[in-house]
């Protein structure tokens, strides 16, 4: 297992759209053994998307089982992942490791319903809130080419932090 | 371009301001920081890093006629630059009802005592001339815990509204 470099904004690598994954060897899970392994050495990271490392695939990780506060599936490898479901909107804080000393507010979706496959190529389906879907919500991003530098929004903008009404709706 | 200094300038706000007021600034051969630029009321504040080679004077010299034209105060001081130090905040709280004079003082005040670092605060008056309506945001980190925090706003009684919330910031 290796520390993978990960890039940093503006690297052009970080705005493509990344390719669906095809096969589910013994390659594959070694690449996602790298990635957990990046994503520990990173400060305090709850997630990190496979192309913030070069590989334009669509595998992302996440694990927010280290803030007390979040609820969670524990650490999951999520591979072809679609949201196929969304609901409520709300406010909250996000940095990336690939955009350092910057952190902001973004408007996500508050409960969202995901399916995805697991290194084996398992499908799984998952319904998620707050703090872990706002994580998934960032790293799914990652892999369509968006940081969430494309998406902060005002300081004002401040939306109630449960139950909140969509933006549109304002 | 080993200099910082904060420009702040001040006066009623027009369009234009910012564009005249960084345009002026490009062209005398400075750097911007950071900064907060925002309509207070009908004014508009401006408070900006910026880096010159020059001193003080030679910076408000080249931002003095953009400023005399847009009818804004303008005042310059000298500071460290600090870049790259972020302090992400770990609380968030609101605070709103009737506008009475001292609810800052009294709520800042006792969030303060418990341990808040304020990076953030904003407040508004809404509502009506008759009847206005305060409503403050502020972000912080809360050096003794959140739990301190709650404790110090439970004090404050039923005279003010407010609510406090923990910010878990997503890294990833
Ligand atoms: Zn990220």
């Amino acid at each position: 297992m290796a520390v993978l470099p990960v890039l940093t904004y503006p690297d052009p690598r970080l705005k493509r759209v990344a390719e669906p994954v095809e096969r589910f060897d013994d390659e594959l899970r070694a690449f996602v053994a790298d990635l957990e392994c990046t994503m520990e050495a990173g400060p305090a990271a709850v997630g990190i998307a496979a192309p913030q490392v070069g590989r334009l695939q669509r595998l992302i990780l996440v694990d927010v089982s280290s803030r007390p506060r979040a609820a969670g599936h524990g650490r999951l490898v999520l591979i072809n992942p679609e949201i196929t479901a969304w609901e409520g909107h709300v406010v909250g804080r996000e940095g990336c490791l690939s955009v350092p000393d910057y952190t902001g507010n973004v408007i996500r979706a508050e409960r969202i319903r995901l399916a995805a496959r697991d290194a084996h190529g398992v499908l799984t389906e998952y319904a998620m809130e707050g703090f872990e879907a706002r994580v998934v919500q960032h790293e799914i991003d990652h892999l369509d080419g968006l940081l969430f530098l494309d998406r902060v929004v005002s300081r004002r903008a401040d939306l109630r932090p449960r139950g909140g009404r969509s933006p549109a709706g304002r | 371009m080993a200099n910082w200094y904060m420009l702040t300038l001040v006066g009623p706000d027009r369009p234009g301001i910012v564009a005249r007021v960084t345009d002026a600034l490009y062209h005398g051969g400075c750097n911007l920081g950071e900064a907060s630029m925002l309509r207070l009321g009908g004014n508009f504040t401006v408070s900006m890093m910026v880096q010159h080679s020059g001193d003080a004077e030679a910076l408000a010299a080249a931002v003095a006629p953009a400023a005399h034209d847009l009818g804004l105060h303008l005042h310059v001081d000298p500071i460290r630059g600090e870049l790259h130090r972020h302090v992400v905040p770990d609380v968030r709280v609101r605070v709103h009802g009737a506008d009475r004079p001292g609810i800052v003082a009294r709520v800042t005040g006792a969030l303060a005592a418990a341990g808040l670092d304020i990076t953030d605060l904003e407040s508004d008056v809404a509502g009506s001339g008759e009847r206005p309506l305060y409503v403050l945001r502020i972000e912080g980190v809360a050096q003794h815990g959140v739990k301190a925090l709650r404790a110090a706003l439970a004090g404050l009684g039923d005279e003010v509204d407010v609510s406090l919330e923990p910010v878990d910031t997503v890294v990833g």
